[in-house]
């Protein structure tokens, strides 16, 4: 029960409601948060039960993520950044960025350039998620429409 | 049903400079202008777009018509309710479903939509927002109440600033001070426990993840200029973030 309120409850409603301040239509509210669930549930799945590291996790989520969020655009008939942005919310390096402004404003320059990096990479993580989770329809489309010898 | 490529193509700027100003992506912008005129049947249709402005060339049937138009864009905000609007549009279009005249009305409609919900249900969703993302970063349950309350008066600072003052850099680093002034005293009257947890939390609704990730997929689509532009708008905002919280980390 407190796993559930924890890590399932309290992301749907983070990212929901932040859907919100970003004026998603009314209907999408629902599916933005559970969008916003899935990603961060993979990503402390991955992360803390499975071990595994930081930058791969948050790929992993955003992919999953993306490719939710295309499904979602087509059913809702939205355009697909209204369900991604949400989605990705909850994995932006937000904590990490924090401690490297913190490390720079204690002078602490080699822990402050470690965690910099850190978040340069899980940025990159989640726009190459999201663009691979793009990429790969126009390519089964290609593959659909070729025509053939 | 001909009508003059001009006033195509103001359509066309006003559809791209509404999507643009609402945080869609370049080549969603660019991909709606240049359907949209060709549903109106022009040939030749060049949309180049950055994050501050749109330039449009358009060429009929005429190849001596050929026009050139350029719309400068001043500000940017996120407002992804208009962005499906202006995307529906543009497909009923594309289907046949609007004629030029009912294209141009709702587009003029769509332009002076407000926000879906009134402010105080944003602020108050932002401050809840902040709440869950301070317990989503390993805080506790005490830390909950501080982060809506400081999450939801950032907020509040944010948006009356940015009304006054037309600069976004101002009135998120005044923001963030904010935050971190708050945060700092509520944990000094002992009502939250991790000072750290609760200001992470708090500046979630100022952190740029929307501008990021658009400044990544810009560059690896091939819009290097929109990319590069939209970047530096991102790092922009995390430096005045984090200007604003170094500062009060540096008083305390």
């Amino acid at each position: 029960m407190a796993v559930f309120v924890n890590v399932f409850l309290v992301s749907f409603i983070a990212a929901a409601t932040f859907g919100i301040t970003f004026n998603i239509p009314k209907t999408t509210v629902i599916p933005c948060g559970f969008v916003g669930m899935i990603g961060w549930v993979l990503y402390i799945g991955l992360f803390n039960g499975a071990h595994l590291n930081e930058v791969f996790s948050t790929f992993i989520a955003s992919f999953v993520v993306a490719v939710i969020s295309q499904f979602l655009a087509r059913f809702y008939k939205n355009p697909v950044i209204v369900f991604n942005v949400s989605g990705i919310i909850p994995l932006v390096p937000g904590g990490l960025a924090y401690n490297t402004m913190r490390y720079f404003v204690e002078s602490n320059y080699m822990d402050a350039m470690a965690s910099a990096s850190k978040v340069l990479l899980i940025a990159g993580a989640i726009a190459f998620g999201l663009v691979l989770a793009g990429i790969i329809p126009e390519i089964l489309r290609r593959f659909r429409t070729r025509p053939t010898p | 049903m001909s009508h003059s490529v001009n006033d195509i193509m103001d359509v066309c700027l006003s559809a791209g400079e509404l999507m643009l100003k609402s945080g869609a992506e370049t080549y969603r912008v660019e991909d709606t202008m240049t359907r949209i005129a060709r549903s109106f049947g022009m040939e030749i249709v060049h949309a180049y777009v950055t994050p501050t402005a749109i330039i449009l060339s358009v060429q009929g049937d005429d190849p001596s018509e050929t026009q050139t138009k350029l719309c400068r864009i001043t500000e940017r905000s996120i407002d992804l309710y208009k962005v499906t609007l202006v995307n529906a549009l543009s497909r009923r279009l594309a289907n046949g479903e609007l004629t030029f005249a009912e294209m141009k009305r709702a587009l003029e409609k769509a332009e002076k939509t407000t926000f879906l919900y009134p402010l105080w249900l944003q602020v108050v969703s932002a401050a809840i927002g902040s709440g869950c993302f301070a317990l989503m970063f390993q805080g506790g349950w005490t830390d909950f109440i501080p982060s809506v309350i400081a999450g939801g008066s950032g907020y509040i600072v944010f948006i009356a600033l940015h009304r006054f003052v037309r600069i976004k850099f101002f009135s998120e680093l005044v923001a963030a001070f904010t935050i971190g002034l708050i945060a700092e005293w509520m944990v000094m009257l002992g009502i939250g426990e991790r000072l750290d947890k609760i200001i992470i939390g708090s500046v979630m609704p100022l952190v740029p993840g929307l501008f990021i990730t658009n400044a990544v997929r810009d560059l690896m689509a091939g819009d290097l200029l929109s990319g590069l532009s939209r970047g530096v708008e991102a790092f922009l905002t995390a430096f005045a973030i984090g200007t604003g919280i170094a500062v009060v980390l540096a008083i305390f």
